[in-house]
């Protein structure tokens, strides 16, 4: 690594804050349609799809980006469970992010249902027809769902305490502009 | 605090979307609840039309459908086809005379990779107009309350056109001489782009032989099974389908009540059923007729069903798969 970056990239906080927006999308997108018998059921079933390949699609690059470039240090006064908890979440993050699409897309492939991502776009099934593998997946995508949303409110919750409590650095890494203090908390 | 409060709302704002803070919505989960038969859960088996038998064959296109959609399914030719025909009963052993609806789910697929689903049953219309007012009558006929089918009556005067049929409408002694109707309304979108809301019907080419309920409960539980595959072993069976299009102003958001007869029909091509399987190791076991799976070409148009079907079906679809165990797919007493 060339240095000690005290940010992320542009490109990677681009692409977190724009998954961001997908993820929590997302995830209320999926609780929200398996709870309702309305036409809307549709209408967020057909965003839920190809909105978990976009996720999908820009993990893999997020994940290539972050390997290329890597991440600002965390403070060298961070306590180490507090680190030992930055780099868990983070790995189960990145696990989720590419995890749960593949899990949909291979409960819809084990139903044989026709995965669509647009009209007259599809994607082909990636595993056969199983009923099997079909509960396991579906169980495991359903709560995942779940596992995920609480890792996203313990990331935001860290973010937070990182931004108003420490002030030490770590939120201004990855905010999306420049903040007032980022020169003070360098060090 | 601010941290709390950020993170409280989030959570909250999850399980105001899941539902879990609105009691009063009407949840595929309810749904199901509502299907359960005196019997018990169908464990293993599909929440409602849950008796049934696989059948495959072919879709023979004529061409006609092109005028009205894009789809391949219409393009001149054969497609493979897989079906159910099955009861209108939660009950998965109902003995067949006892079920006055029946139905058929089919599922046509084109070289495209693209797949048709429907499934459909023999009344005319449906017994309601809306979602809603299908759980409360499945709540109402399962009530207690002795005049619980009189109140719900009065306040859906649309199923009394439903009474009607189950009174005089004739019962046959066979799958094979039974109308299919889709009974739902769905957008054709045709070559120049122009739409055509549309509902579809499979008649039946063998004649309808009138049978009272009460010769058909001498003929045994599973007289249609045991009929429709004696028959299909005989010679292929055939239904011509036909594509009904809607005048402007017709109800399409309503399935409880039928178009005027003059509107304009198209015969876009003839189902024929080549072979039966029992359901229990069959193709059609785990294949959810799902009303929402429309090759491009056709959409779900005003008609709320569709998609209430189509979320409580893979609600269906994800407890019964998860339930093989109840439901062998090898029976250890196999039917002669």
């Amino acid at each position: 690594m060339i240095g000690t970056r005290q940010r992320f990239t542009p490109l990677q906080r681009l692409l977190h804050w724009l998954m961001a927006l997908c993820i929590l999308a997302m995830l209320f997108i999926g609780v929200g349609m398996v709870s309702t018998v309305k036409p809307k059921y549709l209408t967020l079933v057909s965003i839920h799809k190809p909105l978990g390949i976009a996720i999908l699609v820009l993990a893999l690059i997020r994940l290539a980006v972050r390997l290329r470039y890597g991440a600002p240090p965390l403070p060298a006064d961070l306590p180490e469970p507090m680190k030992l908890a930055a780099v868990l979440s983070h790995y189960a993050l990145y696990i989720l992010m590419i995890g749960m699409p593949l899990l949909g897309w291979g409960m819809l492939s084990a139903a044989a249902y026709p995965v669509v991502l647009f009209a007259g776009v599809h994607l082909p099934a990636i595993l056969p027809q199983s009923d099997r593998l079909h509960t396991l997946l579906w169980n495991a995508h359903f709560y995942l769902a779940f596992v995920f949303f609480a890792v996203v409110l313990l990331h935001v919750a860290a973010a937070l305490f990182h931004a108003l409590v420490r002030r030490d650095g770590v939120f201004d890494a990855m905010a999306p502009v420049p903040t007032h203090n980022e020169v003070a908390a360098a060090e | 605090v601010l941290i709390a409060v950020i993170i409280g709302g989030g959570a909250a704002a999850f399980a105001y979307s899941a539902g879990w803070l609105s009691p009063q919505r009407l949840t595929p989960d309810k749904m199901v609840d509502a299907l359960t038969p005196p019997t018990g859960e169908p464990l293993g088996h599909r929440r409602n039309h849950a008796k049934g038998i696989c059948f495959t064959g072919v879709f023979e296109a004529n061409g006609a459908g092109t005028a009205l959609s894009q789809a391949q399914v219409f393009t001149r030719g054969q497609y493979p086809a897989l079906g159910r025909f099955n009861l209108g009963s939660a009950d998965p052993n109902a003995p067949d005379a006892t079920v006055r609806v029946r139905g058929m789910g089919l599922r046509i697929s084109t070289p495209d990779g693209q797949e048709w689903r429907s499934a459909m049953v023999n009344p005319p219309f449906f017994p309601v107009a809306t979602p809603q007012a299908f759980y409360e009558l499945l709540l109402a006929s399962a009530s207690k309350d002795p005049d619980a089918m009189k109140k719900f009556a009065a306040a859906h005067p649309e199923i009394g056109a439903f009474g009607a049929w189950d009174k005089s409408a004739p019962w046959t002694g066979s799958y094979a001489e039974d109308r299919f109707n889709g009974l739902n309304s769905f957008v054709f979108t045709d070559s120049s782009d122009a739409e055509h809301t549309v509902r579809w019907s499979l008649l039946p080419a063998a004649r309808p032989v009138p049978v009272s309920p009460e010769d058909l409960a001498k003929r045994g539980p599973d007289f249609l099974e045991q009929e429709i595959t004696e028959r299909v072993r005989g010679g292929p069976q055939r239904w011509t389908m036909v594509v009904t299009v809607a005048n402007p102003g017709d109800p399409t958001a309503d399935p409880s009540k039928a178009w005027p007869e003059d509107r304009r029909t198209v015969e876009v091509g003839t189902l024929i059923v080549q072979q039966i399987e029992p359901e229990r190791g069959g193709p059609c076991r785990d294949i959810n007729f799902d009303p929402s799976v429309l090759p491009s070409g056709m959409r779900t148009s005003d008609d709320p069903f569709p998609a209430a079907r189509s979320s409580v079906y893979a609600k269906s679809y994800d407890l019964r798969t998860g339930e093989a165990k109840d439901y062998p797919r090898t029976a250890l007493d196999t039917k002669p």
